[in-house]
């Protein structure tokens, strides 16, 4: 497993939407350079001046709400964002964001043990949240098929290999 | 088994599925919309040269009806080209409308299948007994090129309607009610049936309303079991046979809610989370500079028509801009061929190209910061209709319509004739 996260935390609460993480009036760009200007502009236009590589965004219930746009998770992954860890994600965001290789972590209860600047590590094989702070969680194991993917880097990686093999 | 197990078994070639299991589906009608060119990126980047099956392929260019800027023409260039060269005969182009209005008007979603659309609210095809799922682009791309997407087999939920809804209490009041006793992330995951006495009162328009709303409680898919109502639309539309999956009686649904409809007021969502749930009575008198009719969610000819009869001779308030966007040129001829849009020309709304328009924030009626705007559409998210200072009530058609022609929120009920309901 080749996967290791370690970055600094950004904080979000319940509900972000993909309006707030990637503004409508933007999704016709299509180039990942244009995409990853708009990071999180709805919510906080701040974070993409502070945004470094490997940093994590810690949030609450329900994140990625909304569209469909794979915009959202485009945008997070080509900024750097190491992983998101969520108490729950939505649905569309979740499979897109997996899709791209970037790692989802749902582990109930994050939201009250990290605050913004936290330095958060995530170790994939013990599911073991650690807050440098101190605190440490249990994150929701991957799904066989998820997992599989990220070790891939994304989906693309493996539907190329299937359509070779045809 | 449920209806929707039976059928996803049926396209993932199994005998039976079950809760959490990870199945491979056949995909019935994959559509693309013009916001997801790196769906067709993605399909050339995995080597997809050929698309597997181009007639089980639709193409809408709905979000920009038409371009509004070189960017979202360029991009539509590149669609078309795709199609053409692809051999995609299901070309919706600008003229069209959005794609869940144009998939119910041409009977292209048929129940027991499988709709996959890059789309959020794809929920809406659970209207005719469809499993119908939004996905991004590069889940759609993968279905470009295999024919087939992968699923985890959903929870099930039922949810009760009874009771016939009172005057001036409409589908979307209901899914309201609903989604604001339930919150936001209710049935992330999870696929919800609508059950109850209340569905013999409400139109496949209603229905769709219903249905397409349930992605704002994080539905996969949503389910309502095939009856003459839906059976009496689709004859009149349908090319093909289908199969009509029936609920075994011993199936056991992960929750089950009902909520009895007959005392039942009109409801708003307020700014800023969909969940965010009231009676009307709590906004009355609120300023309104924009009233929105439109949307997958709430721009049919049944909504336009609600909102003809409240405007019929009348004029909107004069510091309130009425837009009205059909949801298809489908429902646009409609609405002309009974004179609505007539009506409401005279009574002073803007038509706007039948498309999504404003309901994402891109084009044709966005909110400056400070304004207030209340419409019929899905979503009141920060931003989602322009400036993120805007604010944003969701409501009936006859809630947008009567705020309309008062320039503030209204109770609609004492603005729709009796006769009329």
């Amino acid at each position: 497993m080749k996967i290791h996260i370690k970055g600094h935390a950004f904080v979000f609460g319940n509900n972000v939407d993909t309006d707030q993480i990637y503004p409508g009036r933007f999704v016709e760009y299509t180039d990942v350079e244009d995409i990853a200007k708009y990071a999180m502009y709805g919510a906080d236009p701040t974070f993409i001046k502070e945004v470094q590589h490997g940093d994590i965004i810690v949030a609450g219930t329900n994140f990625g709400c909304g569209s469909s746009r794979e915009h959202a998770a485009i945008t997070l992954k080509a900024v750097g964002i190491g992983a998101i860890i969520a108490e729950s994600f939505a649905r569309i965001f979740y499979r897109n964001a997996i899709n791209l290789g970037l790692p989802l972590i749902v582990c109930p209860g994050i939201l009250k043990e990290v605050k913004k600047g936290d330095v958060i590590s995530f170790d994939v094989s013990s599911g073991i949240i650690t807050n440098e702070k101190g605190s440490i969680m249990s994150a929701e194991p991957f799904s066989d098929y998820v997992l599989t993917i990220l070790e891939n880097g994304g989906i693309k990686t493996l539907i190329k290999q299937q359509l070779l093999m045809r | 088994m449920h209806a929707i197990e039976k059928l996803l078994a049926k396209r993932a070639d199994k005998v039976s599925v079950k809760t959490g299991e990870i199945i491979n589906c056949e995909v019935d009608m994959a559509g693309i919309n013009d916001l997801y060119l790196q769906a067709l990126r993605s399909f050339y980047e995995m080597g997809g040269v050929k698309v597997h099956d181009p007639s089980r392929v639709i193409m809408f260019l709905d979000h920009y009806a038409p371009a509004s800027t070189i960017l979202q023409a360029q991009n539509q260039k590149e669609f078309r080209a795709f199609c053409w060269d692809q051999g995609i005969d299901l070309l919706m182009d600008i003229d069209q409308g959005v794609c869940h209005q144009v998939l119910a008007d041409k009977g292209l979603a048929y129940p027991g299948e499988i709709v996959v659309i890059t789309d959020s609210h794809t929920t809406t095809h659970g209207a005719f007994g469809a499993f119908g799922t939004g996905v991004g682009a590069t889940d759609l791309a993968i279905i470009l090129a295999t024919g087939k997407l992968w699923f985890s087999v959903p929870e099930i939920i039922k949810i009760n309607f009874e009771g016939k809804p009172p005057h001036g209490v409409y589908a979307k009041d209901i899914i309201l009610y609903a989604i604001g006793e339930l919150k936001a992330d209710f049935a992330v995951y999870k696929a919800v049936e609508f059950s109850g006495s209340t569905l013999q009162y409400l139109s496949i328009s209603e229905r769709m309303a219903l249905c397409n709303m349930t992605t704002e409680m994080g539905a996969k898919t949503s389910y309502i079991q095939p009856d003459n109502i839906t059976m009496a639309f689709l004859n009149e539309k349908v090319t093909r046979p289908y199969e009509i999956y029936e609920t075994d009686p011993d199936f056991v649904y992960a929750d089950e809610i009902s909520f009895d409809v007959t005392t039942l007021t009109p409801q708003i969502s307020a700014p800023s989370s969909v969940d965010n749930v009231y009676d009307v009575t709590k906004f009355i008198g609120t300023p309104i500079d924009q009233a929105y009719l439109g949307s997958c969610t709430g721009g049919r000819c049944d909504d336009i028509g609600i909102a003809a009869r409240i405007l019929k001779d009348k004029q909107v308030s004069s510091r309130t801009r009425f837009v009205i966007v059909p949801a298809s040129k489908g429902v646009l001829l409609e609405a002309m061929e009974k004179g609505y849009v007539q009506t409401l020309l005279k009574a002073g709304a803007t038509f706007v190209t039948p498309g999504c328009a404003a309901c994402l924030g891109t084009h044709q009626g966005m909110l400056a910061s400070g304004e207030t705007c209340i419409t019929t559409t899905n979503r009141n998210f920060p931003g989602r209709m322009g400036d993120t200072k805007a604010q944003i009530y969701l409501g009936s058609p006859a809630a947008v319509a009567a705020a309309a022609l008062e320039g503030k929120i209204v109770d609609p009920t004492s603005y729709i004739a009796k006769e009329n309901v």
